[in-house]
């Protein structure tokens, strides 16, 4: 067995006197695709960004690959890890260039191969010249997804990363979600309020709730036999937001 | 002026003042026209007083211009990206430094530098002397940098905070952020460096009290205006002036089309 890439333990976080995140325990393995599910203000955010160091807990401990995250954290670590935002932010760059971007920032500047690799696996070759504020909003998390996976991450995060997407990019971002996972072993943490897409994509499915984490199992046992009464409602559908 | 006066006698019975008034004007305008034509007349044809004049401003303003982007882009960016404690005492001073009169600078400047003041007996050798070129610049400096730090800071705070969020999720230092976060905002930034120097080239109050407008060594395009305009010499006058609306026009026209681009 493989040792946890996160070990959470007693993990808070604190805004402004509410406790928004809660987790006693919580292990994440290298590799799999954890599902996170949850109504809207769960903390389902707000635990990405401390899974992605921008952010520390309050209380308890986050530990990355063994070793307790602090704001000391070494750059090169922290850029093991990054996120697919719901809202795309892309540079007032081109597409090519907003894609090269992170490449630029770890100082590799013959990046040409793996950006047109990249491009091409995204469907936006022929956009590559285009100013990214001109994107569709399919078009610019295409792009999102292509400078993230463009640095071959150890953690993928996707935040709610097709909500208002049309069918053709939810599936293309699905499709290429699931190759990272497959050829280079990322880890990949996707915060969905799509249980179809949790369904499809996830190895296990965590309910969060009010900042503490409900349930957690195997996306099959998850949806087939929830323990808890409220993800049996969740999964039936009767908790719709 | 015969047909002046009968012109203006036959359509306004007005007082002898009113009619002083208008002939005064008529005599203005006419200077003015003729000062236009030699203003351009000395700028067109290479005038080396005039040029003087023009250059020297060029490189005191284009110096204090460099020196107070150095200090304020950064200093802006700290300001416009950071929360700590006192940044809304410092962003008032700021923003206070930003509406200084110039002529209290130069007062402040002239206090610190002349030879019965604060720095000026010390005679150090960084300490610019008073009725120089250095001087002038300190006070310029005094005058843009804050101007360049408050369009600075509202520039970057302005950038979608996302989008730092987004940036530092993909790998970038603290530096790097910043970077990101300033050529994001760098329209913004042309601005307020734009504005400084539209702040500092037209100035008068405080490049006089510090400066002297000494002939061939602190005489600039505004403190030339003023002396020239006192002596009669009209025409010189609105030469600079000409010279010194057309700076402006074209660091305004740059600035709106810059703005117009950011849209
Ligand atoms: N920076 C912040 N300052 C104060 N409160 C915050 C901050 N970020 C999040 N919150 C609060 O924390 C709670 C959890 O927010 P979070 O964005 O993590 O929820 P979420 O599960 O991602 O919701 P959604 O599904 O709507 O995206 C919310 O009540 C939110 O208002
Ligand atoms: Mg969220």
């Amino acid at each position: 067995m493989m040792e946890p890439i996160y070990q959470l333990s007693n993990l808070q976080k604190i805004y402004e006197g509410r406790t928004v995140v809660d987790i006693e325990h919580l292990e994440i393995e290298p590799g799999e695709i954890l599902a996170v599910v949850g109504p809207s203000g769960a903390g389902k955010s707000s635990l990405l960004r401390m899974l992605n160091f921008l952010e520390y807990p309050d209380n308890g401990e986050l530990r990355y690959q063994s070793k307790p995250v602090t704001p000391n954290l070494p750059i090169e670590v922290r850029r093991q890890v990054t996120t697919v935002f719901q809202h795309p932010a892309l540079l007032h760059d081109s597409v090519e260039n907003n894609i090269r971007y992170g490449l630029k920032l770890r100082g590799q500047s013959d990046s040409t191969d793996q950006v047109h690799s990249v491009l091409e696996r995204m469907g936006l070759v022929a956009l590559r010249k285009a100013q990214a504020r001109t994107l569709s909003g399919g078009e610019a998390q295409r792009v999102a997804l292509a400078r993230a996976m463009v640095l071959r991450p150890a953690v993928l995060l996707m935040d709610e990363p097709t909500a208002n997407l049309d069918p053709y990019n939810v599936g293309l971002i699905e499709e290429v979600a699931r190759q990272i996972n497959q050829e280079m072993r990322t880890t990949i943490i996707l915060v969905t309020h799509n249980v179809f897409q949790a369904r499809r994509l996830s190895s296990r499915v965590a309910l969060m709730l009010n900042g503490r984490i409900i349930e957690i199992a195997p996306t099959h046992s998850f949806f087939e036999n929830p323990t808890d009464p409220r993800t049996r409602a969740f999964v039936q559908g009767e908790m719709i937001y | 002026m015969p047909e002046f006066e009968v012109f203006v006698g036959a359509k306004h019975p007005q007082t002898p003042q009113i009619r002083g008034l208008f002939i005064f004007s008529y005599v203005v305008m006419e200077q003015l026209w003729d000062g236009i034509r030699e203003g351009l007349r000395l700028f067109f044809t290479g005038d080396p007083i005039l040029w003087e004049i023009i250059l020297l401003s060029a490189r005191v303003s284009g110096i204090a211009l460099v020196l107070s982007s150095v200090l304020g882009v950064p200093l802006g960016a700290l300001l416009g990206l950071n929360r700590f404690k006192g940044r809304r005492l410092v962003q008032a001073i700021v923003y206070t430094g930003m509406g200084l009169p110039p002529v209290v600078v130069g007062l402040a400047v002239y206090i610190l530098l002349s030879q019965g003041g604060i720095l000026g007996p010390l005679n150090l050798a960084w300490v610019p002397k008073l009725f120089t070129v250095p001087a002038m610049i300190v006070a310029q400096v005094i005058i843009a940098t804050p101007m360049i730090i408050g369009y600075t800071m509202s520039a970057v705070a302005e950038v979608n905070p996302d989008l730092r969020l987004q940036v530092r999720s993909l790998g970038a230092t603290r530096l790097q952020t910043t970077l990101a976060v300033l050529r994001e905002a760098r329209l913004g930034v042309v601005v307020a460096i734009v504005g400084g120097l539209g702040s500092i080239i037209s100035e008068v109050g405080a490049v006089m009290m510090v400066g002297g407008n000494i002939d061939g060594s602190t005489r600039v395009l505004t403190t030339a205006i003023m002396l020239e305009t006192r002596r009669g010499n009209l025409d010189l006058a609105i030469g600079l002036g000409i010279v010194l609306l057309l700076l402006s026009f074209l660091i305004n026209f740059g600035v709106t089309q810059l703005q117009g681009k950011g849209k």
